[in-house]
Order: C-alpha cells, then structure tokens, then sequence
C-alpha cells in the first residue's frame, strides 16, 4: 500500500480529473436547461454560446399552451403507469409459481423470459404493425375500430416484452428468500392465491417498488414504439412529440430545449427522489439474486 | 413447445409432490388459479414477442408488399437477402455504422465506464455529485438526448461557437458530413453508456468480499493491481452482463440516429434500415424482415451466453 504524501496528491489528481469529468458530462444538460430559459431574440443576436441577458418563462408558456407538451405529458404518463402495473402484477404471478413450485420447466420458462426480453424491438414490430392494422377493437377505444394507433396497443406491447425482464428479476429475488416461510402457509392450508397474496406479494414489495422506478422511466422514455405503433399527432407521448417540435419550429431551439426539458425533468425528478430504487432496479437484473 | 408451457403446474405438481414433506394436494380451484397464474403472461409474452419474432424470420423469406392480404404472400427463398447484399448500398453503411459502434463501445465506452467505477468507488470527496453526474444520461430518453446534443454539435451550436466559426458555409458540419456524423454520434451514445457500465460495475463492487481487497493489500498490491488482478476477475457475472448490454445496445441502435437526422447520410444502422423498408413509401416488407433477421442473428450470440451465465450452473 502506498502511504503519506503521495496517496494524497495522488487522491486531488483523482479528484480534480473526476470533477472536472462530471462537470463536462452534465454540462449539454445545464446548457439545455438556460437555453429554455433564453429568449429567442436573444440567441440570435449573441449566438448560443453566450452569457443571457434576460431570462424569461416564455418559452415554457409556449411550450405549455401552443405546442400542448402538457397532453403529450399527460399521454406518457397514460401509457407508462398502466404498461408498469400490469406488466409487475403479472410477473409477480409468474415468478411467484416459478420459485414456489419448481419443477423441470421452470429454467426453461425462465429462459423464455429471459430471452424473450432481449431480442430487438425491430424484430417484433412488422409482424406487430401489420396486425395491429387488422386487430377489431370497440369504437370507444378508437373510432376506426383498429388496435393500430391506440394506446391500448402500446401498452400491450410493452407489458408482453417488459413481462421477460420483469419475471427474470423476480423469480431470481424470490428465490433468495427461503421457502420456509411459505411453509407455515401451507400448514395452515391456504390455497394458491392465499399464499401469493398474503406471503408471497408483501415479500416482494421492495423489489416492486425498484422495478417499478425503473421500467416507469424506461416506458416513459420510449420513442420507437410509439413512433411505429401511433399515427394520429394527439396520442403521441412526449418523447416523439418533441420530434415533431423539432420539425415544425425548425429554428426555434429555445422552445424545443423548453420541451426537452419539459420532458426529461420528470424521470430527473424521479431518480433524486427514488435514486436507490432505480440503481436497485438496474441492478436487481444484473447480480444473481 | 406451447403445449409444454400451457400446463405446467398441472405437469409441476406430482413431481413436486413427492419431494416435498408436507405434501400440498392441489384442489381443483388451486390448479386453475395456478394454471392461471402461468398461464396468462405466457401467453401475452408468446403471442406478442416470440410469435412475431418467428414471423419475421419467416417474413424475410418472402415477398409482400404490405397492401393484398396474407395470401398475396410469395415465398423467394434467399432472393431478398441477395438483393440486399448487391443492390442497397445502406447496408454496407448500416453495417459498417453498428460495427464501429460495437467497437467503440466495447473498447473505449465500456473501459472507461469500469474505469469510473473504480475511482467513484474510492468515495473521494465529492462522489456524490460524481456519480450522479455520470448516472443522469441514463433517465434522460434517447429521443431527448438527440435535442440535447444536437444544441452542441450543430453548425450553428455550442461546439463550433466556441471554436469560433457558425458561418453555415465554413464552418465544421458535424451532422451534416457523413464522414463525421457517426464519430459524433459515437460519442453522444458512448455519454449514456460509459453511466450505464459505471452503475453496474460499482453495484458489483460493492458485493465483492472486502477479505479479498485486505488480503490482496497485505500482499503488497496496489489499489491498481487488486482492482485488475482480484476484483474485475471476481465479477464474472457483471462482466458477461456488461457484454451483453455493450452488443445489444449497439446493435439496437435507433433512437439516437433517428431523432438526429432520421438515420440517413451516414447515419445509417441495421435498426434504422428495418423501420425505413416498412414505414417509407416504398414499403419492401421483405427487405425490412430481412434487416431485422440479420439484426437477430447478431444478437443471437450474447443472447446464448446470457441465457448460459444465469442458467447453466446445476439449474439454480
């Protein structure tokens, strides 16, 4: 081990590379969020790389009231809570017969999981596209009677290809707590759906929860399923509305960095507030068990 | 393969039985709970994951142009493939484009991610604010980190204002030069990665046995040498996991390009030719399949060696 006075110049160098390290990685960020904050006029006069001479929300009211971000909030939030509710309470059925009652099909099933969650979007999603084209769904769902172009369709998407990720994670956490406990269950006589809701579930509520952080923001923060599952411009989330911003108000950038910031403030919002969850979450995957 | 999946507790069940010492005989209502239970997000993960899967594979094989019904199918053999290969000059590029971002990934983003990890973990002052600066690129959507970057690398952006020329006509394209555009492109992805691999890595490092770091220093290692010799060694499964995400990343590759100049002039990959065979106006089902087929069959390898890191050791 090294001692004394070289550990700790050699700890400022390490500090001042990791600083200065950090600082550049967040800094497209910062910038993005004074540029929302910048009047248009502004920028063009200065240049981008210059220091504001007023600040101003008009960018946010614009964004908020002409360019409705807010409904395009409104429609991410639509999709990801019900695609994470669903997609949790079914893998937790599974993952619970999985680990509670093993057998020689439980490794192969989890594989199918496994795998299932890892293939790329772009294999799925011709097959996926062209019946969604063809599949009859009630008027009050969508008027022209097509499972295309809903949300009800995006969410069915993600809850079957989070299903694999979300079964993955938790029959591993299950099987990390001991069978005994179910065993007073079973002593008392409780059937299936006791021993899941009274044992099984509140044993995995932490894992839940992380989960639940994680593939909020990752639903959240989708862009090419509902690129190619969603046409009409109202339904789209925020993630590929931002995109039509782009291409509508080709110069104004303050406004699009207001919308940018509109969107990516919320999942910023979600990780200072449930950090541990989602670095869990990430890594609930990762570490066996 | 479906028949074996949708019964198996009521195949589950004898076999368990006979292991376990109190034996729980299945009521008639508990096997359709537990049939249930199994039964429905199977079912859901089938028909909308490995269903359409198989049906591109197949899909490639044929062709269709997306507008007479399902019997206007007409089987081609390897036709599309061939016609690819010599007549789409995008998939050379596509090609050339996920190649250089696996490289890029796998020997500069993810070293450097594991590098992080080591000095983060030393918990220097200020590792807070370190870590939660490399994390933030990871809750941030592609889509939006496209906007956010394309406020830097634009002619008229924070990088070319600082080198002092925004002057359309001189001034240094770093989107518009498709010689340039994807090293950019490189480096605005490699920002999210270089996190994702630091967050793993540090969760890894955490669950390494700290005996080994203090027999190691009693050794008279160094931090440098324990870190590379025990440590990295000792997390072989963060390590096959970080692989895998380093190959599937970059092959899924789209957001990023598509939302940057929507994955043409040099930004072309595999993810982005699939979407622009189906969605553009000349809809070649066959081609897009055929993109998307070769995109599975790359992923296929890390896909095995995942599915063999977490599986293989005695089923447990």
């Amino acid at each position: 081990m090294v001692t004394g006075q070289k550990s700790k110049t050699g700890a400022r160098i390490t500090i001042g590379f990791l600083f200065v390290f950090s600082l550049i990685w967040i800094l497209p960020i910062l910038f993005t969020i004074l540029q929302s904050f910048r009047p248009f006029a502004d920028v063009v006069v200065k240049g981008v790389w210059s220091w504001p001479n007023h600040l101003t929300l008009d960018n946010y009211f614009h964004a908020f009231g002409q360019s409705r971000m807010w409904l395009f909030f409104l429609n991410s939030v639509e999709v990801a809570v019900p695609a994470v509710v669903i997609t949790l309470f079914l893998a937790s059925l599974i993952a619970f017969v999985l680990s509670r009652y093993e057998s020689r099909f439980t490794v192969p099933m989890l594989m199918l999981f496994t795998a299932g969650n890892l293939l790329p979007p772009q294999l799925l999603y011709i097959p996926l596209y062209r019946a969604f084209l063809h599949i009859w769904v009630p008027g009050f769902i969508n008027q022209n009677h097509k499972l295309y172009d809903t949300q009800l369709g995006l969410i069915l998407v993600h809850v079957s290809i989070q299903i694999g990720f979300a079964t993955f994670v938790l029959t591993n956490y299950l099987r990390t707590i001991p069978k005994e406990i179910s065993e007073s269950a079973l002593v008392d006589g409780a059937n299936v759906w006791n021993h899941y809701w009274r044992i099984i579930f509140p044993l995995l509520r932490p894992a839940l929860a992380s989960l639940g952080v994680l593939m909020t923001t990752w639903i959240y923060n989708d862009f090419f399923w509902s690129l190619v599952l969603l046409k009409t411009g109202n339904k789209r989330p925020i993630t590929a509305a931002l995109s039509n911003l782009q291409g509508e108000f080709n110069t104004d950038y303050n406004l699009l960095a207001a919308g940018a910031c509109m969107a990516f403030i919320p999942t910023l919002i979600v990780f200072f507030v449930a950090r541990k969850h989602f670095v869990a979450g990430l890594t609930l995957g990762s570490t066996k068990g | 393969m479906t028949s074996v999946i949708d019964h198996p507790p009521a195949a589950a069940a004898p076999a368990k039985k006979k292991k376990r010492k109190n034996s729980h005989n299945f009521s008639g209502s508990d096997r359709v709970t537990l049939g249930a239970f199994v039964g429905v997000p199977t079912l859901i993960h089938i028909f909308l994951v490995w269903i359409p899967a198989v049906c591109t594979i197949l899909l490639s094989f044929t062709f269709w142009d997306g507008i007479g019904g399902l019997s206007s199918i007409k089987w081609v053999g390897f036709t599309n493939y061939r016609q690819i290969f010599t007549l789409d000059d995008n998939l050379h590029i596509a090609i050339r484009n996920n190649i250089l971002w696996l490289v890029v990934f796998a020997f500069i983003a993810s070293p450097l991610g594991i590098l992080l990890a080591y000095y983060i973990d030393k918990n220097l002052k200020g590792t807070q604010f370190y870590q939660t600066s490399f994390y933030l690129p990871l809750v941030i959507s592609l889509a939006v980190t496209g906007i956010i970057w394309d406020n830097i690398v634009r002619t008229d952006g924070v990088l070319n204002s600082i080198l002092g020329d925004t002057n359309p006509d001189t001034a240094i394209s770093w989107l518009g030069d498709p010689n340039k555009n994807i090293w950019v492109v490189l480096v605005i992805a490699s920002w999210r990665h270089i996190g994702y691999v630091m967050l793993l890595y540090l969760a890894g490092m955490k669950s390494v046995d700290p005996s080994l770091r203090e027999a190691s220093a009693i050794d008279g290692a160094t931090d440098w040498y324990t870190f590379r010799r025990v440590i990295i060694p000792s997390l072989r499964p963060v390590n096959v996991i970080i692989v895998v995400i380093t190959v599937i990343e970059s092959l899924r590759a789209f957001d990023l390009v598509y939302i940057l100049n929507r994955g043409t002039n040099g930004l072309q990959t595999l993810g982005v030719e699939v979407f622009q065979n189906i969605q553009g106006e000349s809809a070649r089902l066959g081609w897009g399949a055929a993109y998307a087929t070769m995109l599975f069959l790359i992923c296929l390898g890390p896909i095995m060696v995942y599915l063999y890191q977490n599986f293989s050791k005695g089923n447990d």
